[in-house]
């Protein structure tokens, strides 16, 4: 199903482009099909699926395509083949008149410069999109200045863009898709032209209206953080092609191939790795049938000082450390159950490393991921550091 | 050697261009004389209109537009009524009148096919590369050419020096509306067009507002070289200041010309600081 979805879709930009398309069919390189007919290859056999209420983030450095990809969703670009369909329309062949009743209709697009009109106020450009469907005037203006009160900025309605700082300009240009209310946003490099502290504002007030509107958001963005922060899923684009798609989780764990690999090289991963990631196989203790020996043995073996305790269901308990072990054992008593102890930090698999990193070098004992009250792992303060300093090194020799 | 000598012999081009001006009055005749008629009658109405409009009250009506139009300074205010004082103490009140009318209607015809005419190239590569040539034609020969065909379609008199101006006085405002349209930013016409704008909407609320500043400086272009074309249009009979400067010449009255001269010039500045101005006006309104 999926509300936008595109079928193996290519832009070829030049004058010879049915003999490239037959090179695309032929699987021949970008390289190559510019060598042999002067022609680019903008999008590449693309296909993708962006289901309703997602953030779906196309990524990739410049000159990959996403641009293009993202102008061929509402056609300001043609496609050379292939299908699009928004909401199981075929728009690929749509005539002049059907084509406006789309852009009209299902999607608006926020644009990297802003693209605010100048001549306009701030009010009259959150209009547009209203204005050109013809709705009257007084229901125009209360959608437009709901728009721009959503976005703080009803005081500005009657200022011209040139007299608004970058960041108000970008809310306006949100503000001018969300008064259209069509389903779907197109996003291209939205928040690019932002100084860092205004874009990361941005990017929380995009979470935050997206949780309450559940649109359907494509974003394109050539930085991986914001695709991380933002994207509920994301794709990877190179030379045109779509390299991978997944969540931001997946994409991260399992990158599809060594380009991948080096988007991930300048991330922060401390903000995007969970516990999930980090953890390792826990050292257990079954502790209705085994008792001080076995643990001391296990120990040994492992050469760790703590085991974890669980029950038969491996339901967490507690831990139990070497020296109570040995004075259980020297007593002869059978049951561990006594020096079970409980103070040993529990998280979440899904919580984020970067929140926990100060209880994980606080505890003395290791900290426990559990879910639903069983034992999933164990953060270890060395291998977690570790994971964090290899990858900020460059994390490719480390996977 | 035959071959030499035929192309010795000219090829009669003045003889076709001849016959096909002939064919050209001959078929459109009828057309030619009801715009000969009634356009002279519709600006005679025009000036004699305007040169019964007192002086001084046309002097005020000028110079409170001047005060306005250039953000409310009174340079150009006071220029205008010093400028007008002389003209009418020279006695040249009525030629000013016609020459008025003249430069109004060649330029606003000239403004009415220019700018569709802008907009046509600006659209279509096609036109451009049609239109773009016939242009330079147009502002490479000279202003007198022209008088030939007018001459040859309305006879004498104001009709046909309209039309000579505007043939002179129409590429700028072509080529400014073509500019102008072009200079507007690409993602601006993106953002007009991912909206659903139609050709229509995107003209009228987005294309010609940005370059608004551009069409009207090829405007103040046009009316410029419709008030050049004033004296050689006096030459086939139009009426106006440049037909004081054609009989001095003639009669080697090099003071008469020199006044004329002078008026002229005077209109001149007015006309384009006060089109100029209103330029000025608008696209900062705009910001």
């Amino acid at each position: 199903m999926g509300k936008i979805k595109i079928e193996r879709v290519t832009k070829v930009f030049g004058k010879n482009t049915s003999q490239a398309l037959k090179l695309v069919k032929q699987e021949k390189s970008k390289e190559q099909i510019l060598k042999e007919t002067n022609a680019t290859v903008g999008v590449y056999e693309a296909s993708l699926t962006i289901e309703e209420g997602e953030i779906f983030v196309i990524m990739g450095l410049s000159g990959s395509g996403k641009s293009t990809l993202i102008r061929l969703l509402n056609r300001l670009i043609q496609p050379t083949s292939g299908d699009i369909y928004i909401d199981n329309q075929n728009i690929t062949n749509l005539n002049k008149k059907s084509l406006q009743i789309v852009r009209r209709e299902k999607m608006s697009m926020v644009f990297q410069n802003f693209a605010l009109f100048p001549q306009r106020t701030i009010l009259q450009n959150a209009e547009y999109g209203l204005e050109i469907r013809g709705i009257p005037k007084e229901e125009r203006r209360l959608k437009a200045e709901k728009a721009l009160q959503n976005a703080g900025l009803l005081s500005y309605k009657d200022q011209y863009p040139d007299q608004l700082s970058g960041g108000m300009q970008q809310r306006v240009g949100l503000a001018r898709a969300l008064a259209n209310d069509t389903e779907i946003i197109l996003m291209d490099e939205a928040f690019s032209a932002l100084d860092p502290l205004i874009r990361k504002e941005m990017q929380d007030e995009l979470l935050e209206l997206q949780a309450n509107l559940q649109k359907t958001i494509v974003f394109i963005t050539h930085d991986l953080n914001e695709a991380l922060r933002i994207g509920d899923r994301i794709a990877i684009m190179k030379d045109g092609k779509i390299i991978q798609v997944g969540t931001g989780e997946e994409i991260l764990t399992n990158p599809a191939n060594e380009y991948v690999r080096s988007f991930l090289e300048d991330v922060d991963r401390s903000k995007v790795l969970t516990a999930e990631n980090a953890m390792i196989r826990p050292m257990t203790i079954q502790i209705d049938h085994e008792g001080p020996k076995v643990a001391l043995q296990r120990m040994k073996e492992d050469k760790v000082s703590v085991l974890l305790a669980v029950d038969k269901a491996r339901k967490y308990l507690g831990y139990i450390t070497a020296n109570d072990a040995l004075n259980l054992a020297k007593s002869g008593e059978k049951s561990l159950k006594s020096i079970l102890r409980n103070d040993m930090p529990i998280v979440e698999p899904s919580t984020v490393i970067q929140e926990i990193l100060s209880v994980i070098s606080d505890s003395p004992t290791p900290v426990a991921v559990v879910e639903e009250g069983k034992l999933r792992g164990v953060l270890i303060r060395g291998v977690v550091l570790e994971s964090l300093a290899s990858e900020k090194n460059g994390g490719v020799d480390n996977e | 050697m035959s071959k030499l000598l035929n192309l010795a012999t000219p090829i009669p081009v003045a003889e076709n261009v001849e016959k096909l001006m002939d064919i050209v009055t001959d078929t459109f005749s009828s057309q030619f004389r009801f715009i000969q008629n009634n356009g002279a009658d519709l600006m005679d109405f025009v000036t004699s209109t305007l040169t019964s409009i007192p002086p001084y009250v046309f002097m005020l009506i000028v110079a409170v537009l001047a005060f306005f139009a250039t953000g409310k300074k009174f340079g150009l205010a006071i220029f205008s009524i010093l400028g007008l004082l002389f003209i009418l103490n020279q006695g040249l009140w009525d030629q000013l009148m016609n020459t008025f009318t003249l430069v109004m209607f060649s330029s606003l015809i000239a403004i009415i096919i220019g700018i569709p005419l802008g907009i046509l190239m600006s659209k279509s590569k096609v036109v451009e590369e049609i239109l773009k040539p016939i242009l330079d034609f147009m502002q490479t020969m000279p202003g007198f050419v022209y008088l030939i065909p007018a001459v040859a379609f309305f006879g004498i008199g104001v009709v046909p020096g309209v039309f000579a101006s505007v043939i002179f006085a129409l590429p700028p405002t072509v080529r400014f509306t073509n500019l102008g349209i072009r200079q507007v930013p690409k993602h601006l016409i993106e953002a007009a067009d991912s909206y659903g704008s139609t050709f229509t909407q995107k003209l009228l609320k987005v294309e010609l507002p940005l370059s608004k500043a551009t069409i009207m400086a090829g405007i103040n272009q046009t009316v410029l070289l419709s008030l050049s074309m004033v004296v050689i249009a006096s030459m086939i009979g139009a009426p106006g200041l440049g037909r004081e400067v054609l009989s001095a010449l003639q009669r080697a009255q090099i003071g008469n010309g020199f006044v004329a001269g002078i008026s002229l010039v005077i209109f001149a500045i007015i006309v384009d600081r006060l089109t100029q101005s209103l330029n000025k006006d608008k696209s900062n309104g705009g910001k």
